[in-house]
């Protein structure tokens, strides 16, 4: 290497080549930038994605922000703290954890539905909307309570090495995250057209009585919907985990909002727009980071979401319906 | 229409479009003075898509329609009711935890002229202004008959009533054109009488000119001059009520025809 | 002017000079003895944070829209009053006349903002409307952390101590007097209006939007004034304090008092600033217990403890002296 550059340089005189040289290194560099930050974003984007999952899910059955679903990835993420490294200890992978965080977040996903939402479902969009946001302010203040407030350092989850694509280093997680968060959108996908059970879930927000009338189980279906929305909160909370090893009481709000506001983006209730708005906010805002003003990014992600909201209010792959007179 | 004056209603060609469907097609209607036309047509044959392009909550894609000579193409709800032109909804829509009083007041507040400032300091033009106020939505009330039920909050009227009240906040506009979408659905007999005759008065009273949708073809039949018939969007007959009820086309709107003439109405 | 309504204002111009001269009385005798700063402390944020729910209770309960950003106006009201004031603070103005003009600026200020998010926003309703207060919040957070005038991210501190609770507790009186005002007049009906059926009231001739613009704006304004209170309380601050949890507090103390009632606001706001205050010894618990209260509340009041009920002075003194029923049912 370093003979062929001499060889390559031998007539440049030395001011010159050491000016080439930069100029050179700064243009790999700045490639090898790129990519770094569009996979960084791709990452960031997969994690918003699976909690957006989360949260179109179970607006798009309830007409209901479900802001203690930002906590759900907490719940996960201290699941995860506590059971990594009893799993490696035991002689196995510490992602292995997850199904432990699967199984805590579908319980608490349900049982906050079945104790806090369940009552207030008739009395109105904004009773729902402060049993929420109470809901988030109870998980929040009980992991307070229960784990205290210094921040926890979790287990290295995934032990993969870095690649190494146009000079950029890679690591080979954010590539798995990227895959894991395609992979359970088209699952969803495809198991909200086709199985029975997917086909319920679309009927129950166009008519919940006329959904009752052909023996749909209503209320079935809303636990059913939770359940899944809180299992992805939990891989989400794999994926955070192991891009950042640190849990606190309060991660899951602000990150709920991003996420919710990834969900609106792309189109609220449209599984696929989750994961569009997830990758489109991720994407934003480590560009914006790198490259505009490291700043201003999360004000740069809100003014693209009033943008397109105001534009297009149902979303970037949302429909359009106006009320009837 | 034996006088050529100026139409209160005037709309040509009037239609919209919403994608490739033509819900109302080259509508073509001229109301008088103190006409009372009836507007018929089978369900979904667009009648109150035609009120939604009269009112501004749709703009027409085609055509254009006048109040008084003045056209009203482009101008939203609001400026619609201000010109003067108000409505009823098929669907009662009324300010359901506001008193009844307070429902008429709301429609006056357009000619209301007191300020932010008199209203926070409670000025005399304030107390002159809300009692005027109070006094002409009373006495709208009485015309329909609502007047010792000022003070109820307006969803704890019974059906028949809710109706007059979204008649009386109509009227409360200072229109001089009237839309009645369906007011009588839902009625008995006995209410569908004490309507007409409020319907009656209104136009004895205020010389004011009403365009009605109305599925009860008895009552459309028994008060309209004339009637225009719908069915897809496009006017299939108009004329008095004889013509209209002895007209094949309508009859066939109505009650069906065989399979091989189907082509021919759309 | 009615002269049973003259009467209602002399009884309750009476009421409050009673009230706020017990007040006086206690702190200024220091009943409280050492902790007596400690309690003009709490009545000082009791006051604040009142003018600020009942300004988000414009939006909530009279014009049903729901903002989740109100602590967005509020930091417009209190950066911008804490910059006038640190940049005049030495010009020998009385502090009483420097107290007005910061709160003034701080109303203007979110006012204008409120114009500006408004006139944009206000074709959206419910929860998008909600999500947009949202982002906007969260836009003007991140503007004054990166503004060097406001900070530049660290805390802006040396603003003049100028809000004393006396001074507060009557800006807080007319702060409230003036909506209460608003509510009860033409406009406050029209909005009411709005919100029972938008599509109604436009096809009654009222110009919706410019409605929705004109409540969105009082109540931006009177968030800045609460603002602008805080700043010359607090003397030092920090964009994140305005952060979305401060503006969810505000939304359930709105809820909680009772949507659409005053009364649910003031008392709703009073007890629930002064609440965290008191139990601090049980800080571990306190936030706990109050989301249980808040689900609790929902699911057995969905209306609010006060629903939309309002405390009248005179209607109790009427009762007091045994013609409260005529009263009554004369209204």
């Amino acid at each position: 290497m370093n003979t062929k550059r001499d060889l390559f340089f031998k007539h440049i005189p030395a001011s010159r080549e050491r000016r080439l040289c930069f100029r050179i290194r700064k243009g790999r560099e700045s490639v090898s930038i790129l990519v770094q930050s569009i996979i960084n974003g791709l990452n960031q984007g997969a994690i918003y994605a699976l909690i957006a999952l989360g949260y179109t899910m179970v607006y798009g059955i309830l007409r209901m922000i479900n802001f203690a679903h930002g906590d759900f990835i907490m719940v996960g993420a201290y699941t995860l703290f506590y059971t990594a490294p009893l799993m490696v200890s035991y002689g196995m992978p510490a992602w292995l954890a997850v199904i432990l965080a699967i199984a805590v977040c579908t319980l608490v996903g349900v049982l906050v539905e079945r104790i806090a939402y369940k009552p207030v479902r008739n009395s109105g969009s904004m009773s729902a909307l402060i049993t929420a946001l109470a809901m988030s302010l109870f998980l929040e203040n009980l992991a307070m309570v229960l784990f205290g407030g210094n921040p926890k350092t979790v287990v290295k989850i995934f032990d993969l090495p870095m690649i190494e694509l146009f000079g950029a280093k890679i690591q080979l997680k954010y590539l798995l995250t990227l895959g894991i968060g395609l992979a359970i959108m088209i699952g969803l996908t495809i198991f909200i057209r086709v199985t029975k059970l997917g086909k319920a879930m679309r009927a129950v927000p166009q008519d919940r009585e006329a959904a009752t009338i052909v023996g749909i189980n209503v209320d079935r279906i809303i636990t059913v919907t939770f359940a899944i929305g809180s299992a992805l909160a939990a891989v989400a909370a794999l994926m955070y985990c192991s891009t950042y090893p640190r849990c606190t009481t309060d991660m899951g709000s602000m990150m709920g909002i991003k996420a919710f506001i990834a969900a609106v983006l792309g189109g609220i209730g449209i599984i696929p727009g989750a994961m569009l708005g997830g990758l489109i906010v991720g994407l934003i805002e480590i560009l914006v980071k790198v490259y505009i003003a490291p700043g201003w990014y999360e004000a740069i992600t809100y003014g693209i979401l009033i943008v397109v909201l105001l534009v297009k209010p149902s979303g970037i792959l949302g429909k359009n319906v106006g009320e009837k007179v | 229409m034996s006088e050529k004056k100026t139409p209160v209603l005037k709309a040509s060609h009037l239609g919209i479009q919403f994608g490739g469907l033509k819900a109302v097609d080259d509508f073509n209607m001229e109301i008088g003075e103190s006409e009372l036309i009836g507007l018929i047509g089978p369900n979904g044959a667009g009648k109150t898509t035609v009120f939604n392009l009269l009112t501004g909550v749709y703009q027409p894609t085609e055509g254009a329609y006048y109040l008084c000579g003045e056209k009203m193409n482009g101008k939203k709800t609001h400026q619609v009711v201000d010109a003067g032109i108000a409505r009823t909804f098929q669907n009662i829509r009324l300010f359901k935890k506001l008193s009844v009083l307070e429902n008429v007041k709301v429609a006056m507040n357009k000619d209301m002229k007191y300020s932010l400032v008199s209203a926070i300091f409670r000025t005399g033009s304030y107390w002159k202004e809300e009692a005027e106020t109070d006094e002409k939505a009373l006495e709208l009330l009485r015309i329909v008959h609502l007047e010792d039920k000022a003070g109820y909050i307006a969803e704890n009227l019974p059906y028949g009533e809710q109706r007059r009240l979204e008649i009386a906040r109509a009227l409360a506009t200072g229109m001089k054109l009237l839309l009645l979408d369906e007011p009588a659905a839902g009625m008995n007999p006995t209410e569908t009488a004490e309507l007409l005759d409020i319907i009656n008065n209104i136009r004895n009273k205020f010389g004011i000119s009403v365009l009605l949708i109305e599925h009860d073809m008895s009552l459309v039949m028994k008060i309209c001059e004339r009637i225009q018939v719908i069915d897809y969007g496009v006017t299939i007959a108009s004329g008095t009520p004889e013509e209209i009820a002895n007209n094949p086309k309508v009859i066939e709107a109505y009650l069906g025809k065989d399979d091989d003439q189907e082509e021919m109405l759309c | 002017m009615p002269k049973k309504i003259k009467t209602n204002y002399i009884i309750n111009v009476v009421g409050l000079l009673v009230l706020f001269f017990a007040l006086y009385a206690a702190f200024e005798t220091k009943v409280f003895g050492s902790r007596t700063n400690y309690f003009m402390g709490i009545a000082t944020t009791a006051c604040y944070t009142i003018i600020v729910v009942t300004s988000l209770n414009l939006l909530v309960g009279v014009m049903g829209e729901f903002s989740l950003g109100h602590a967005g106006f509020m930091s417009v009201g209190a950066y911008a009053s804490a910059v006038l004031t640190n940049a005049i603070a030495d010009k020998g103005i009385p502090t009483f006349i420097l107290f007005l003009l910061a709160i003034l600026t701080g109303g203007i200020a979110a006012a204008i903002t409120g114009v500006l998010v408004g006139i944009p926003t206000l074709k959206l309703r419910g929860d998008y409307l909600a999500i947009v207060t949202v982002a906007f919040a969260e836009i003007i957070r991140v503007a004054f952390t990166n503004f060097e005038i406001t900070g530049g991210g660290r805390t802006m501190s040396g603003i003049a101590k100028l809000s004393n609770f006396y001074w507060v507790f009557w800006v807080m009186v007319i702060c409230v007097t003036i909506m209460y005002m608003f509510i009860r007049s033409r406009f406050g009906r029209t909005v009411k209006a709005i919100r029972e059926d938008y599509i109604a009231a436009s096809a009654s001739g009222v110009n919706v939007t410019f409605y929705k613009v004109l409540t969105f704006t009082v109540s931006a304004f009177f968030a800045g004034i609460g603002g602008a209170i805080y700043a010359h309380y607090m003397t030092a601050m920090i964009p994140t304090s305005f952060n979305f949890m401060y503006s969810a507090e505000f939304l359930t103390e709105v809820i909680i008092g009772g949507t659409g009632s005053m009364t649910g606001s003031v008392i709703g706001a009073a007890f629930l600033s002064a609440l965290p205050e008191m139990m601090r010894a049980f800080a571990r618990y306190r936030m706990l217990g109050y989301s249980i209260v808040l689900v609790l509340v929902m699911i057995f009041k969905p209306g609010g403890i006060f629903g939309t009920w309002e405390f009248s002075l005179s209607r109790i003194l009427g009762k007091l002296t045994g013609k409260g029923r005529k009263e009554a049912s004369s209204k």
